[in-house]
């Protein structure tokens, strides 16, 4: 990477922490996991919870074009021009972690369009548990599980689950309705995660979001500092 | 219909003031002044039936004077058929419009006969307040027959930049895959209409679907373009013609 | 003409080169919806109709940029060959996409100075020849990468979308080496008579559902 031109011409280097003016670009946070674990309502939980405080975008990785960003658009979390959604040709794993070109269009043409922002929340199309995002891409990555999908995932393992910067376990209102044991699911996730966080999360109230909002606080803080 | 190849070059020319100044048959290539709508003045080219032939070389030089509004159309398809030369024939349309020249362009298809081989080259320089309405159908084979051979290339500059340019080959003599998914798919008709306009400048066409086998689209530049396919003659000047209308130029 | 390295070509023409490729289909998503893409036979006449229409066209353009042809006319050029503004739009966007891959991947004075005059992006195939050139590829190595992405995007495609047996579709573009060889040797030759030598072959139907697709609300392809 060629970091001494990266501030002369538009996006030439992907992780670099400035933008073309020299000023600091937002902190992107990437949302992965598998189909139906809560991410698209992770982030519109996030978007609420947030959105009075911080400069926000979110960019949506759908399988089917624009689903999760129409969903956003109805729940109007955020005005319209602050959600784009990028097209994954089938393959959204890819569009997040081989080949980020598209997203990182996306990022940076949110920053230039409703500019400046503080978070731009990128959000992955549900895929598989190996999916994750590229360090060109994001500055970190929350990995959204949920109890309903199984209370053996964390055993499993799998990059998401064993690398990602916060493990979230969605849903937990509904462990006993399908007999999963969550204090096993923080037991193995401290095997495979050592000492990176994991939360336990029920978006079913509006507070529910909290300790994620709280996280993601944090490392904005950090990023800022 | 044996004859030797021939060369041929027609030419017109128009005048702001409604006159033709230059009105020049040549072989199988008839001009005739027609009745037309004011304000324009019309050229019928009248004769062309049996040509051309492989071999034939055919050229019709246009050229639009300042101001002058000029309307030219013919007065039956044109029949690419097979000669003895086993040469393509040439049939290369040269116009030229100067500031506030307006010309419709509207000549009857051009019909791909089984064992012809024919180059059509249209070539359009357009001065900057020029406007134009332009027609290209081709039809490929006589009903029921198969295809000749035919490439056309419609090159059109406007202020000294290029505006469109495009070419297409079908036939048993064009590249592979002419016929396949990408490029006519079975159609036996295909054609083009192009508007240009200075004031789409400010305010430019939209995209617009005209069912599933024509569309309006707004060029790089100030012009539509309407692209149809259809599975023939007929079902293709409907297309065109409905365009057209929406479209309404002036 | 530059001596290229044969090693830096696979290296640009690679399918897994980050440059934005793998959302689009290249007009196999549409034709797969309206029933003209069936079968590996249907994908081979698309494939061999989209290579000698804008494959060609495309390959010239790509062959005039590595041949150090000035890159605005190319561009002029590319959008004039490109009716349909939905793959104009495409061709910018692609056009951005590799030439921040390219950068990273060949640092140039040329690139650069081709990013700085279009910040929205030139057409890809213009970032495409301007690569090849920073990779010290030729003009006809650029028209082969042309040519190559022209028909390898729509067979990943349609495996993808048809569940295609992916050995008949690598089948079929082992079989469209020749046309593409034919193809990348007619285009860099073009390229080597200047702008307005460059071919235009069309394709109506790719215009026409280029518009189409951009107008529906769910598909798993950008174009």
């Amino acid at each position: 990477m060629h970091l001494g031109h990266a501030h002369t011409h538009h996006g030439a280097v992907s992780a670099d922490a400035h933008r073309p003016d020299g000023t600091r670009r937002a902190l992107r946070v990437g949302l992965g996991g598998p189909v139906g674990s809560g991410k698209t309502a992770t982030v519109a939980a996030l978007c609420r919870a947030l959105r009075d405080t911080l400069s926000l975008a979110v960019v949506t990785n759908d399988i089917y074009t624009r689903e999760d960003a129409e969903f956003l658009l109805r729940e109007a979390v955020l005005p319209p021009e602050r959600i784009r959604a990028v097209e994954t040709g089938a393959c959204p794993h890819t569009a997040i972690r081989d080949d980020i070109s598209a997203n990182l269009e996306a990022v940076e043409e949110l920053e230039d369009a409703v500019g400046p922002l503080d978070l731009i929340l990128v959000e992955s199309g549900g895929d598989n548990l190996t999916a994750t995002f590229s360090k060109g891409l994001v500055d970190a990555q929350i990995f959204v599980i949920d109890v309903a999908g199984g209370d053996d995932i964390p055993r499993k393992g799998g990059p998401g689950v064993t690398t990602a910067d916060l493990l979230v376990v969605n849903k937990t209102d509904l462990a006993p309705h399908v007999g999963s044991d969550l204090e096993r699911m923080a037991r193995d996730a401290k095997e495979q995660r050592g000492e990176l966080p994991v939360l336990f999360t029920s978006l079913r109230s509006a507070e529910g979001v909290g300790p994620v909002a709280d996280w993601v606080g944090a490392r904005l803080a950090a990023w800022t500092a | 219909m044996d004859r030797v190849s021939l060369r041929a070059t027609a030419r017109i020319a128009a005048d702001a003031d409604g006159g033709l100044p230059l009105l020049v048959s040549d072989g199988p290539l008839a001009l005739r002044r027609t009745r037309a709508p004011e304000p324009y003045t019309r050229v019928t080219v009248v004769g062309a039936m049996s040509a051309p032939l492989g071999g034939d070389r055919l050229a019709i030089e246009t050229s639009v004077r300042a101001g002058a509004r000029l309307l030219v159309d013919s007065a039956a398809a044109t029949l690419a058929l097979p000669g003895r030369s086993a040469d393509p024939a040439a049939y290369d349309v040269r116009i030229d419009v100067a500031d506030d020249g307006v010309l419709r362009w509207l000549p009857e298809q051009v019909v791909s006969v089984d064992g012809s081989h024919l180059r059509a080259r249209t070539t359009v320089e357009l001065a900057p307040t020029a406007r134009l309405v332009l027609r290209e159908e081709q039809v490929l084979g006589r009903h029921g027959e198969p295809p000749g051979t035919l490439t056309t290339r419609l090159t059109v500059r406007r202020a000294g930049r290029p505006l469109l340019d495009q070419e297409l080959s079908s036939g048993p003599g064009a590249p592979g895959g002419w016929d396949g998914g990408a490029v006519l798919g079975g159609h036996r008709a295909t054609g083009q209409l192009l508007v240009v306009e200075p004031a789409f400048a400010e305010k430019p066409v939209e995209t617009r679907l005209l069912g599933e086998h024509a569309v309006i689209a707004p060029l790089a530049g100030p012009a539509a373009l309407v692209t149809a396919v259809a599975p023939d003659a007929l079902a293709l000047r409907r297309l065109l013609d409905t365009a057209l209308a929406a479209l309404a130029p002036f | 003409m530059r001596t290229g390295t044969r090693s830096a070509l696979l290296v640009l023409a690679d399918g897994r080169f980050p440059a934005g490729g793998h959302a689009h289909s290249g007009g196999a998503e549409a034709a797969v919806k309206a029933g003209r893409i069936k079968d590996a036979d249907d994908l081979e006449a698309f494939c061999r109709g989209r290579l000698h229409t804008t494959g060609l066209t495309s390959a010239g353009l790509a062959a005039g940029a590595a041949h150090g042809l000035d890159p605005h006319a190319l561009d002029a050029a590319a959008d004039a060959r490109t009716p349909s503004p939905a793959l104009r739009a495409a061709a910018r966007r692609l056009g951005r996409q590799l030439m921040r891959a390219a950068r990273a991947a060949w640092p140039d004075p040329g690139l650069d100075a081709l990013a700085a005059a279009f910040p929205r992006g030139a057409h890809q195939p213009v970032v495409l020849g301007a690569a090849a050139r920073a990779a010290g590829l030729g003009p006809e190595d650029a028209a082969h990468c042309a040519a190559y992405e022209t028909v390898g995007g729509p067979a990943t495609a349609v495996v993808r979308l048809l569940g295609l047996d992916p050995y008949r579709a690598t089948a079929v573009l082992a079989r469209l080496a020749p046309d593409m060889d034919r193809v990348a040797e007619r285009a860099a030759a073009a390229a080597g008579e200047g702008v307005d030598a460059l071919p235009a072959a069309s394709a109506p139907l790719l215009d026409l559902t280029a518009e189409q697709h951009a107008t529906w609300p769910v598909r798993l392809f950008a174009s």
